[in-house]
């Protein structure tokens, strides 16, 4: 039973970033969310340190402010300071990281809830320990898997909601913004669910992890399709495949679950980078139009 | 008790805090000199997915040499470092992925490799991979002897190749086609300083960790190039910059115990770099300032153009005077602006007191007439040079009569062929 509520809860996870991954990536912001999955930390330790509560909506609150303020930040260094704009992610993320664990170091001193390894790779097989009963004895499943599920409908109806918004910053930025749509704001919604969904899968794939599941499934599904919304749904059910195969590998070779997931989807990317090869090779080959694709 | 701690520090009477210091100077200067050209080369975050993927490497060497033997270690780090650089570069070559998507996706797959490895250490090694996942967050203080003498040579290693290939380095980061034109074997040398880095970032892990040590090769460099735009200056700012929060850092985690030394190095040199942000030459604080003297100047040329609107000078004396009531009348003039501009112009003696009122003075009446000059012959030119409207001349002159030099001045008036008019009869 424990098993299917893992993967269950890792699936969710695996959904919800492969949705805002695939928005990131055809934004080329990949390492934007790269920026904000480690920036949360100062955020998170922050208010767990006010809150005193894992679960605590604080949490959320503070990682989100961290997570906006680093976007900010990086658009400072890079619009008004004019640093390279990926020196500027490597500074911005370095430096609120870096506070994030002097953070850890004054306020968790001795705390098990809250230390470093957690934060890097999280612990998904701890989830269970952490349950809710009904009438206190009828087990409905782990909390993280029931704030997944909320993260994840949260996710859903704001991409439902705003899809063509979304589509068109990330196809056309230039174009929408000629006919008058706010893309700043745009831009901020996106980074905003993305750490929101960051900020909830920290405690069950870690902070570094999680730009695998942001950003590894929806690259596959990119070789694939050029279509955004069977991209989606591609990216989605790579992120599941590679989900449910890594738990299992994972729990035969007895190593890091989160981790094994994140190699899986990794191995699943190469296969398909290595079909679209074979296939350019076979439909393109010899008709002068391979060059030129390559070159677009 | 700080006093106390400082002078057992600077005093070097523990051997660990030399062996730390030295370690981390020599560190610091490695990773600011490669990063300088990966700086200039525009690949700081290659950087960054290069230390993710040293994890891997480690725990490679690890089972390899089957203890913590940091030459084992670091050939392992500097093989992944390559593989991801390699990857990276093939994904963006094949495929329609762009490069920081390359570089996000190869950072997570090789630190998730590094976990699972990590962990199949910790369960079924024999114990003596303690300390193994210092290297996640690094940890300065466990440096020793032999980890300095290792470092060092790293560091001469990565000077004298800077040092004799010098010459090649900067045409490869400025002008890598032109490179390639005169015959300098571009991929070669390419591929040596990638090596450099990925050497200079395998040694620093252990001090800082997988992912605060791209904050070494970035962050100084980026500081740096606020200050100056000479290399070799960038070099030499960028290397002192990074070993002074280097010692700053490990003074911090010296003093207090639970203090880690690798988080507390980034934040002192991200504190420089805002500093820097303010301080330097094209800073923050020099643009206010500029921005500042230039909106003065505008406001009280206005104040003085008004006042000859207001008046004329065609009877001499008496005119001159006038109050705030009448200029703000004439012109919608911010009342704060206009006492603060009014008290520059007595400060510079073009107007002075009289009564409650204010009087032009000579100087100030040159003055003025030189700005309504100065308008006047914008707005001929415009009228003879372009086709704009008689009355649309007036707001393109009420820009620009703010900037036109005498020597744009003096072309004005050789283009309207009205050199050498007396400057009383304006």
């Amino acid at each position: 039973m424990n098993d299917i509520f893992i993967i269950l809860t890792a699936v969710l996870v695996a959904i919800n970033c492969a949705l805002l991954g695939t928005f990131l990536l055809l934004r080329k912001m990949a390492m934007l969310g790269d920026a904000v999955s480690h920036a949360v930390l100062p955020g998170i330790v922050v208010a767990y340190f006010f809150a005193g509560d894992k679960g605590s909506v604080f949490i959320l609150a503070g990682a989100t402010v961290a997570g906006l303020a680093a976007t900010f930040l990086i658009d400072f260094f890079s619009r008004r300071i004019r640093i390279q704009n990926d020196a500027a992610i490597g500074i911005t993320y370095t430096l609120l990281f870096a506070v994030g664990m002097i953070l850890i170091a004054v306020l968790m001193q001795g705390n098990a809830d809250i230390d470093q390894e957690c934060v890097l790779y999280g612990d998904i097989a701890l989830i269970n320990f952490d349950k809710i009963l009904i009438d206190d004895n009828l087990y409905i499943g782990p909390r993280a898997m029931y704030v997944e599920l909320v993260a994840g409908i949260i996710v859903v109806s704001s991409l439902v909601i705003g899809f063509k918004g979304f589509k068109l910053i990330s196809f056309n930025e230039d174009f929408a913004k000629s006919v008058g749509i706010k893309t700043s704001r745009w831009h901020y919604f996106l980074m905003a669910l993305v750490t929101l969904t960051t900020v909830v899968s920290f405690e069950v794939v870690g902070a570094i992890l999680v730009v695998g599941f942001l950003v590894i499934p929806p690259a596959s599904a990119f070789l694939i399709t050029r279509k955004l919304i069977p991209m989606l749904v591609i990216s989605a059910l790579t992120g599941i495949v590679s989900v449910v195969s890594g738990y299992f590998l994972a729990l035969w070779l007895d190593v890091s679950i989160t981790g094994m997931m994140v190699v899986m989807a990794g191995i699943l990317f190469a296969f398909c980078f290595i079909i679209s090869q074979l296939r350019s090779h076979k439909t393109l080959a010899g008709t002068g139009f391979e060059q030129k694709t390559q070159e677009i | 008790m700080i006093w106390q701690s400082a002078i057992d520090f600077f005093s070097f009477k523990d051997p660990n805090v030399v062996y730390v210091l030295a370690g981390i100077i020599f560190i610091n200067s490695s990773s600011a000199l490669v990063g300088t050209f990966a700086y200039l080369r525009k690949r700081s975050l290659l950087a960054d997915a290069v230390s993710h993927a040293l994890l891997p490497g480690i725990c490679l060497g690890f089972l390899f040499a089957g203890e913590k033997n940091m030459p084992a270690l670091i050939t392992g780090a500097f093989i992944t470092g390559w593989i991801s650089i390699y990857l990276i570069d093939l994904i963006v070559r094949k495929s329609r992925i762009k490069q920081d998507a390359a570089i996000a996706m190869v950072i997570a797959f090789f630190f998730a490799i590094g976990i699972v490895l990590l962990t199949y250490i910790q369960k079924h090694g024999n114990g003596n991979q303690a300390g193994l996942d210092h290297f996640l967050f690094g940890q300065a203080a466990a440096i020793s002897k032999n980890d300095v003498w290792l470092f060092a040579v790293v560091f001469v290693v990565i000077l004298l190749a800077v040092l004799l290939l010098y010459k090649n380095l900067v045409i490869l980061s400025f002008n890598p086609d032109f490179a390639q034109s005169v015959g300098i074997p571009v991929r070669f040398i390419e591929f040596f300083l990638t090596s450099l880095t990925v050497l200079a970032i395998a040694i620093g892990i252990q001090a800082l960790g997988v992912i605060l040590i791209s904050a070494l090769i970035i962050t100084p460099t980026a500081t740096a190039r606020m200050w100056t735009h000479h290399l070799k200056k960038m070099i030499v700012i960028a290397i002192l910059i990074s070993v002074f929060s280097g010692i700053a850092g490990a003074f911090v985690s010296y003093t207090r115990a639970q203090m880690p030394t690798g988080p507390w190095v980034v934040v002192i040199l991200s504190f420089i770099t805002f500093v820097s942000v303010v301080m330097a030459p094209k800073g923050l604080l020099r643009k206010f300032i500029v921005r500042r003297k230039n909106e003065n100047k505008i406001n009280d040329e206005n104040i003085l153009k008004t006042i000859f609107e207001l008046k004329g000078f065609s009877e001499k004396e008496k005119m001159l005077v006038f109050s705030t009531v009448e200029l703000t009348e004439k012109r919608l003039f911010d009342t704060k602006k206009l006492d603060a501009g009014l008290r520059r112009l007595i400060r510079r003696n073009l107007i002075q007191h009289k009564g409650n009122e204010f009087e032009l003075t000579t100087t100030g009446k040159k003055e003025a007439a030189r700005i309504i000059k100065l308008h006047r012959l914008w707005e001929q030119y415009l009228l003879k040079r372009t086709s704009i409207d008689t009355d649309h001349v007036h707001s393109g002159a009420e820009a620009i009569e703010h900037i036109i030099t005498p020597e744009i001045e003096k072309e004005l008036e050789k283009e309207l062929g009205i050199e050498g008019i007396p400057e009383d009869d304006y």
